[in-house]
């Protein structure tokens, strides 16, 4: 028997997309979904090392750390190297409400000079450098499914998707990335 | 597709993010368990359907989350204008509301007005 079980993830193994955007599993990252009034923010960023950002589609990142502005009290954050976000939130000290959806999530990598058609293909979402530029963040839908788009680079995005819609997610970007460009 | 204007996300967005409400700018009565069963519908159920300009609630359900009104024709679907949850009903230039119900009536939401702030 196994001392014990390992944990599976998601997506492992999967590759797609074409030379102009590629489709990758993303490393397996802390997340919190939270939620704050605005009293809150200054004590909170504190806690977290970065600026929680207030204005509509934009984001912080720090270190590998991640705060999506989802609407005017709500915030995703990512954290790439897997620290405890919810110790830190817990520490903050002020009223919020902070849930560890690190698993409940699971992220798809589109990147390339045709990432943003890639996405495109299923996303209504204008990603053009104007409107959706490096840093811009946004909940949205992909096809029949609800995601969170992050431009983290300029050929670079982040697609959030709830884990168990993820082989859905990524068989979309794929067919996109490989339509993308023709 | 049509683009509806969110006023928390300050532009444009798909209709694919967003979800209908229903008529805005119902006020619910304070009596409530003093109402009678006719009034109760009035208020709860009956709703004018009328063909025009209308008021009615939307929410970004697929984007910011937030719950907002929209100034809309149910007959070209046009959107006039979209405004936060809580402020009263917009004077639209030169188009009248279709409803019979006078424009002075029902502006006072009493959970929209609180909806904006998480405490
Ligand atoms: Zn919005």
């Amino acid at each position: 028997m196994a001392d014990h079980a390992l944990r599976k993830a998601p997506l492992a193994g999967r590759h797609g997309g074409s030379a102009g955007a590629r489709v990758t599993p993303a490393a397996p990252a802390t997340r919190l979904s939270l939620r704050a009034g605005a009293d809150a923010l200054g004590a909170l960023s504190a806690a977290f090392g970065l600026t929680l950002p207030t204005r509509p589609k934009t984001s912080a990142s720090a270190g590998g750390r991640h705060a999506l502005w989802l609407g005017p009290d709500e915030w995703l954050l990512i954290d790439e190297n897997e620290a405890d976000l919810m110790a830190l939130a817990a520490g903050a000290g002020v009223l919020h409400s902070a849930v560890d959806v690190s698993h409940r999530n699971t992220a798809i990598l589109v990147s390339g000079p045709h990432a943003a058609g890639a996405i495109a293909s299923g996303c209504p979402l204008d990603l053009g450098n104007a409107i959706f530029p490096v840093g811009a963040a946004a909940r949205t839908v992909l096809g029949k499914i609800e995601v969170v788009a992050f431009r983290p680079g300029e050929e670079d995005y982040r697609v959030e998707c709830w884990r168990s819609f993820s082989p859905y997610a990524f068989g979309l970007l794929s067919e996109g990335a490989e339509d993308a460009g023709l | 597709m049509l683009l509806i204007y969110c006023p928390y996300c300050e532009e444009e967005r798909s209709e694919l993010e967003f979800r209908h409400g229903g008529d805005a700018h119902i006020a619910r009565p304070t009596n409530i368990a003093d109402i009678s069963d006719a009034e109760f519908e009035d208020y709860f159920f009956l709703r004018d359907n009328p063909k025009g300009l209308i008021f009615e609630r939307w929410r970004h359900i697929h984007g910011c989350g937030r719950f907002f009104n929209a100034a809309r024709d149910t007959v070209s679907d046009k959107f006039y204008m979209s405004y936060k949850a809580g402020e009263p009903k917009p004077y639209i230039p030169g188009v009248s509301p279709a409803s019979e119900k006078p424009l002075s009536e029902n502006v006072g939401e009493t959970y929209e007005a609180t909806e904006g702030t998480a405490k």
